[in-house]
Parts: C-alpha cells; sequence; structure tokens
C-alpha cells in the first residue's frame, strides 16, 4: 500500500485534483444568501456539476475506452 | 449584461492584509479584503456578464469554466488559510457591492465566530482508500452468456467448455443448465462476499483514522473515470485534525498502510476546511455500508 502525502503549506508539489477541489467546494463552505444569485443557494450545486463532469466525460473519453 | 458584482471567497479572522499580497481571484480578477466586525472579506470585483444568474446557470455546467473557477476559489481561500483561520463560503456567492459585504459580515457575526470556534488551529485532510485488485480464481464476474453459448439451453451439450468452471460439468442437456445457474449463483455469492469484505476494509480504516481525528464527513466514492483510478474507491473521506495532530494522523496511515496489503490510501492536505463548516453535517462513524456506492 502507498501513502501520498502532499503537504508544503503555500507550495503544493501539484495541483490538487479537481474531483478533490469538486468534493470539498461544492458541498462544503459557509452558505450565505447573496445579493444577485439568491436562487443560486437553490440550485443544487452538486447536480449541476455533475452534469458537467458526466458531459466532460463522455466528451473527452475515446470512443474505444467507453464501450 | 453590464455592470459588476462582489464575489466573496472566503471571511477570515485577524488575518494580515499583506498576507494577501495582490492574489488574483476567479476570471483574472485581484482579491483584496473587506473588513468588518473584526473580520475580513476576501473578495473580488466580477463582471455580470460571467456571474449574473443566468451566465452563472450556464458557466457551472461548463467544466473548463467551473474548473477554472473552482481553482482560482481555492487558491485564495488556501493561501488566507495559511495565513490566519479562514472560513471558506460556498463557490458563487455574490453580493452587489462592497457594502454589502460589510453588512454580511456584521449581520452573520455570530455565525462566523462560532465556524472559527471549531475551525481554529485545524485544518482539513482528505484520505482516499482503492481496493487492490485481487488475483480471482474465477471467471470473469460479467456472467452473462459467453458468445457461442446457445441461447436455447441444452441443444448444445458440452460444445463449449466454458472457461473457469468449478464444479465439473455434468453430462446431459440439464446438467449444463443446472451448472451453469449454480455457477452464476456462486459468482453472486463471491461477489456479495467480496464487497462485504470491502465495506468491511473501509469502516475499519476510517474507525482507525476517526480515533485521531476531531470530526470526519464523508463524500460519495468518486467516479473512476474522473479519479483516473480503475481500482474501487471504498472511502472517501474527509477528517479534522488539530494542527498538532497531523504528524499522528499520518503516522497512523502509514501503520495502516503497511499492515492492509489490499487497500490503498492515498492522503491528501492540508485543505481549508471546507468541509466542517456546518456542524450539523458531520457524519457519525459509518456502518459497514456507508462507504462504496
Amino acid at each position: 500500500m502507498t501513502a501520498v502525502l502532499d503537504t508544503g503549506p503555500g507550495a503544493p508539489a501539484e495541483r490538487v485534483a479537481l474531483v478533490d477541489l469538486l468534493d470539498r467546494l461544492l458541498s462544503g463552505g459557509v452558505v450565505i444568501t447573496g445579493d444577485l444569485v439568491i436562487s443560486i443557494a437553490e440550485i443544487d450545486l452538486v447536480h449541476v456539476s455533475l452534469r458537467a463532469l458526466v458531459t466532460a466525460v463522455r466528451d473527452g473519453l475515446d470512443p474505444e475506452e467507453e464501450q | 449584461m453590464t455592470g459588476t458584482a462582489v464575489y466573496l471567497y472566503g471571511v477570515a479572522r485577524g488575518l494580515d492584509p499583506d498576507a494577501l499580497g495582490g492574489a488574483e481571484g476567479v476570471a483574472g480578477t485581484t482579491v483584496r479584503g473587506v473588513v468588518a466586525g473584526g473580520l475580513t472579506a476576501l473578495v473580488s470585483t466580477v463582471r455580470l456578464e460571467d456571474y449574473g444568474e443566468a451566465a452563472l446557470r450556464a458557466n457551472l455546467e461548463d467544466l473548463a469554466w467551473l474548473e477554472a473557477t473552482a481553482r482560482a476559489h481555492h487558491e485564495v481561500v488556501d493561501r488566507a488559510a495559511h495565513a490566519a483561520p479562514t472560513a471558506p463560503v460556498r463557490i458563487a456567492t455574490l453580493y452587489r457591492d462592497d457594502a454589502r459585504v460589510a453588512e454580511v459580515l456584521t449581520e452573520e457575526g455570530a455565525r462566523f465566530g462560532a465556524v472559527f470556534d471549531r475551525i481554529t488551529g485545524r485544518s482539513e485532510w482528505g484520505v482516499k482508500a482503492y481496493a487492490r485488485a485481487v488475483p480471482t480464481t474465477a471467471a470473469p464476474t460479467t456472467a452473462g452468456p459467453e458468445p457461442g453459448h446457445d441461447p436455447g439451453g441444452g441443444l448444445v451439450s458440452r460444445a463449449e467448455p466454458l472457461t473457469g468452471t468449478h464444479a465439473p460439468t455434468p453430462a446431459g442437456a440439464a446438467g449444463v443448465g443446472t451448472a451453469y445457474l449454480r455457477r452464476r449463483q456462486d459468482e453472486r455469492r463471491r461477489r456479495a462476499e467480496a464487497e462485504r469484505r470491502v465495506a468491511e476494509r473501509a469502516a475499519a480504516v476510517h474507525a482507525e483514522l476517526a480515533d485521531h481525528a476531531v470530526a470526519a464527513r464523508h463524500h460519495p466514492a468518486q467516479d473512476p473515470r474522473l479519479s483516473g483510478r480503475p481500482d474501487p474507491q471504498i472511502l472517501n473521506v474527509s477528517y479534522l485534525l488539530d494542527d498538532e495532530q497531523a504528524p499522528g494522523f499520518e503516522a497512523v496511515v502509514r501503520a495502516l498502510a503497511e499492515r492492509m496489503t489490499d487497500v490503498e490510501v492515498e492522503v491528501t492536505g492540508p485543505w481549508p476546511p471546507y468541509s466542517f463548516i456546518d456542524t450539523g453535517e458531520t457524519t457519525p462513524p459509518p456502518g459497514p455500508r456507508d462507504a462504496p456506492r
């Protein structure tokens, strides 16, 4: 087994993985009602992003991988 | 649409304004601090044509846009979090102007106070565990009829010596059908058994790590196409650690790693405490079926 520890404040050796980031950004953080996009709070961000991801995955894979 | 709005990344307590040092925010904007009630809001001015409601709805479904925004949001929050306790705000929270942001800081002061009590001196660490593919003695797990296998059943007696059989195929047409059913049944049992073992592994890993953390929160298992990992992900959890717990946590992960040869563990962090803002959302230790999906 491997344990990958990626520490180093302010100096990430590599970019964080987008999946890991979205796990946190789309379902975490303080939820406060904004001014302009009041209904954004009601948009289920997780579902929105899943649609984006699914589309991207579908478009990004080569057809044979998709089988 | 013309005009601008103020994008809010997060709120810090006791942040030295120099720590921002002209950080770049979403869409190449410059980040600044809005101070009120002893708190500093991290904001930048964005264009409504990108961040108005209709634009946002469309943009959030564009993965390239979402990625750029998420990375920029994270950069800002992460930079502040290294300098002072910082509460991330949910992505795409927008205000009319700085005055409104200041108002919100004052109005929500008590709530932010509670958040800071929870996160100060702590960071989030991510742990993902994968089940290593175990070489099986069995046939491929998809148990559909093999090509060439007579769908009518029974007519082609033993014509195809099907691979991976354990029980010797009894002679005769009925025997083939029975053996096939039994094989499928065995396979289903084996698979259920394997899933149960994996869930137990996940629960064991989590239980041990949770002992060394202040709180834990489960995320859904990541899609293999997005994680780029073919092995099944059996655990995807964020742990909230006191800063002084981090080295011990790391040691526990390493020890686990050595012990469990059939599990691969990945640790990421420290993260700003994204997953530990709402105390209500923190999950209790999971049952064995909690992790995999």
